[in-house]
């Protein structure tokens, strides 16, 4: 057996096993989202298996591809949208696991890039759909992307620079963030100004989720009661189920992030358990975080909120989100030039 | 698709005749520069049914079964004109009881077309948490119409010559309950719906109409109240009971100490509408008299009456969304010589290119709900070959009237 050949072979294997999980976990989580506001909505809701049933519906029903629409670019949106959702969940470590495939390649840089190829997919999608609906939900996703970057980016880098003051070598890499093997996270080395920005910073964090997730009040590129679905209207069978496992998988590699930054605790940290026992309730108590994670940022706030308008969106994340950034990156470089907190 | 919808702004966007933006069916063409909307034109009349038309093929007491399917949100302001109109044909004297009776159920109909209106507003606006709030409260009302009338939607109460039901003293608990569960929870309604952030931001100064364009295009009902200008059939010509019940017309400056005439004034009108409508069912209950609720409880004898009836009429009454007419002409036949109904939908709905024009293309969902429209009681003709279609403008109308006054009185 030729060695590459069999390291390709395991990679290959790895990420199907992958994309199995990340496409159960995120209809799951789809599925769940649903129930709860159902429930805070005074509805009953559908049960938590309907994503399951819709997937299974929509794989038999018609792949539409309109008359007006570039065909292959309309096609290999929903592709390109699910795989680099999928590749997102590769670098993402959950709870002590982390997938060794790309060995120390993949950072934090890379993971902010992989997150807007999913949305860059649906730009695409969308202008090549030929509809005019699709058109103005794609320029508003094109104007949403851009808005919520720099809030985005500011939590990320302040976060990552922190540690690299502290003395972390490759502060940039997930796993050093999430504390897989140090067992320190970025709560452990910040000085009290550095707790209030980091806790802005995750507040940022939480807001901008909705955003990069295109729900409520951020749903403007889809939008049902203006544009019909927006970017995804003429989307249908085969497509739109992809879309839709994309969708499920965006939210678990979003809220995955959220607690890789800011809630990377593993029960095994604190109490000593057999490897095997170990990693399952490290992966069960992350399952718990990233549904937490997903319920205030994503039900709560969809429940308790009318749609913005796409200029609201820009004023919102530019605007106030991004001064809370700014604000939570100020105390933060605070923190280190006072000299708080502890150093590794 | 046409040259004009290609990508070049301006593109042309359009809404309808079937889109999750209306809830009847109406086509919007939009001309989209971004996401400004420079020009719009809208075609009615995918909604017509022919009821006058069947309207005049028969009897006034069938035609008023026939009224109440005009709409199915505001069936008894449609029965109520047009039996008004004939009543008055015929010198139908109505008992007072019929009266007040009348009066109660159109107001519970205002309760409930409000709150279905509010529930439709929220969504249009992405607030799903409030629409699914507002309809679970307006069943409140529907249970008491069904207990009143039997039935939810389509009443069947109001009748020529007065109501077809009494209100009895064992329906008047239930009818408490309503009334004190919406005054519990109209402190709440004012919360969600005027106190809300996220729908003040998209609400205010957003499709504003001002006082004289108000006045201008002929608005009726909230759309006209939330433009300042005080107007309200109720109160300006009293029917029903109206006259002796205590009240004022609901302006926006009871809220917001002004009358912009925005989507927001819209809904500050609206729900506080509700309290005034709970407002004037207790006066009714309180003031009620006893007797007949009928003129003629014998159709036969009805019939017969109105067999004999010459003339014509008007008949106005209040409809949750403004204004709604009737002109019935009777010439001494089973069916009526002429009927002709003008909904509040149609004197409000050319606001909507006052309203719509350089708004955002995410507003017009909201924008469209805010005058609250009805097709299906506005469409009275459908264009079957829209190629042949000349447009006639108020100019020439107004010279073919002018021209045939000159001709009828020389």
């Amino acid at each position: 057996m030729i060695p590459w050949l069999e390291e390709a072979g395991m990679v290959a294997l790895i990420t199907v096993a992958v994309t199995v999980y990340a496409v159960i976990l995120g209809l799951l989580m789809l599925g769940i989202d649903r129930k709860l506001s159902a429930r805070m909505q005074s509805r009953v809701g559908p049960p938590i298996r309907q994503p399951f049933r819709d997937m299974f519906k929509l794989f038999c029903k018609e792949n539409i591809v309109p008359e007006h629409a570039v065909a292959w670019i309309f096609n290999a949106a929903p592709l390109v949208a699910l795989a680099s959702a999928v590749t997102v969940l590769l670098y993402i470590p959950a709870g002590s696991i982390v997938l060794p495939i790309f060995g120390e390649s993949g950072d934090l840089i890379l993971v902010m890039y992989l997150l807007t190829v999913p949305a860059l997919a649906l730009v695409a999608g969308g202008f090549a759909s030929g509809s005019p609906y699709a058109t103005v939900g794609a320029q508003r996703e094109m104007v949403t992307m851009i808005a919520y970057e720099l809030p985005l980016a500011i939590a990320i880098i302040a976060l990552a620079w922190r540690l690299s003051a502290a003395g972390i070598a490759n502060p940039f890499s997930i796993a050093v963030v999430a504390g897989v093997g140090t067992r320190t996270t970025i709560w452990d080395v910040v000085g009290p100004f550095g707790v209030v920005g980091c806790l802005i910073l995750l507040l940022v964090l939480v807001w901008v989720t909705p955003a990069e997730l295109s729900r409520v009040p951020c749903d403007t590129p889809e939008a049902e009661t203006e544009l019909a679905g927006g970017v995804i209207v003429e989307y249908s069978g085969r497509n739109l189920a992809l879309l839709t496992a994309a969708q499920g998988v965006k939210s678990v590699a979003m809220a995955g992030l959220a607690v890789a930054l800011f809630l990377p605790w593993n029960p095994s940290w604190y109490y000593s358990l057999a490897p095997a026992t170990a990693m399952a309730v490290d992966f069960v108590f992350y399952l718990v975080k990233i549904t937490a994670v997903l319920f205030i940022s994503v039900s709560v706030i969809r429940v308790s909120m009318a749609r913005f308008r796409i200029t609201q969106v820009v004023s919102l994340y530019w605007g106030y989100l991004g001064l809370a950034g700014l604000i939570g990156l100020a105390l933060i470089v605070a923190d280190v030039v006072t000299g708080a907190g502890a150093v590794v | 698709m046409s040259d004009e919808t290609g990508k070049k702004a301006p593109f042309s966007l359009p809404i309808g005749p079937i889109h999750p933006a209306l809830k009847e069916p109406i086509l919007f063409t939009f001309k989209v520069n971004g996401e400004k909307i420079e020009d719009l034109d809208f075609a009615p009349g995918k909604a017509h049914r022919g009821i006058e038309w069947m309207g005049m093929r028969r009897n006034p007491v069938q035609i008023s079964h026939l009224t109440d399917r005009i709409c199915g949100i505001c069936g008894v302001s449609h029965t109520l004109a047009f039996c008004r109109a004939v009543e008055q044909i015929a010198g139908i004297e109505v008992p007072v009881r019929a009266h007040y009776i009348r009066t109660i159920i159109a107001e519970y109909e205002r309760i409930q077309s409000h709150l279905l209106w509010a529930g439709v507003a929220a969504h249009e606006l992405g607030f799903d948490t409030l629409f699914h709030l507002a309809w679970r409260v307006r069943e409140e009302s529907m249970d008491v119409i069904e207990l009143l009338t039997g039935n939810r939607v389509n009443y069947g109460i109001v009748q020529v010559g007065g109501v077809r039901r009494d209100i009895t003293p064992d329906q008047l608990p239930a009818v408490e309950r309503s009334l004190s569960y919406y005054e519990g929870l109209f402190g709440r309604m004012l919360e969600l719906f005027l106190e809300d952030r996220t729908i003040a931001m998209r609400c205010r100064d957003c499709g504003v109409l001002f006082r004289e364009d108000a006045l201008k295009l002929g608005t009726v009902g909230p759309t006209s109240r939330a433009s300042g200008l005080v107007m309200d059939v109720r109160y300006d010509s009293p029917y029903a009971a109206y006259g002796d019940v205590d009240f004022e017309p609901v302006m926006p400056e009871q809220y917001r100490g002004e009358a912009v005439g925005d989507v927001y004034d819209r809904i500050v009108v609206r729900v506080l509408e509700v309290e005034q409508s709970i407002s004037i069912i207790r006066q009714c209950l309180a003031m009620m008299p006893e007797g007949a609720v009928t003129f003629e409880p014998k159709i036969p004898k009805l019939l017969g009456l109105l067999k004999k009836a010459e003339g014509e009429a008007l008949g106005r009454v209040e409809a949750p969304r403004g204004e709604c007419l009737h002109y019935v002409r009777m010439n001494k036949a089973d069916a009526p010589e002429a009927w002709k109904v003008k909904a509040s939908t149609y004197s409000n709905q050319l606001s909507w290119l006052e309203i719509l024009r350089g708004e955002q293309v995410a507003d017009i969902p909201i924008i469209v709900a805010s005058i609250d429209p009805c097709m299906s009681c506005t469409d009275r003709v459908a264009l079957l070959r829209p190629d042949g279609a000349t447009v006639v403008t108020g100019e020439y109308l107004h010279r073919l009237s002018v021209e045939k006054t000159r001709r009828l009185m020389p």
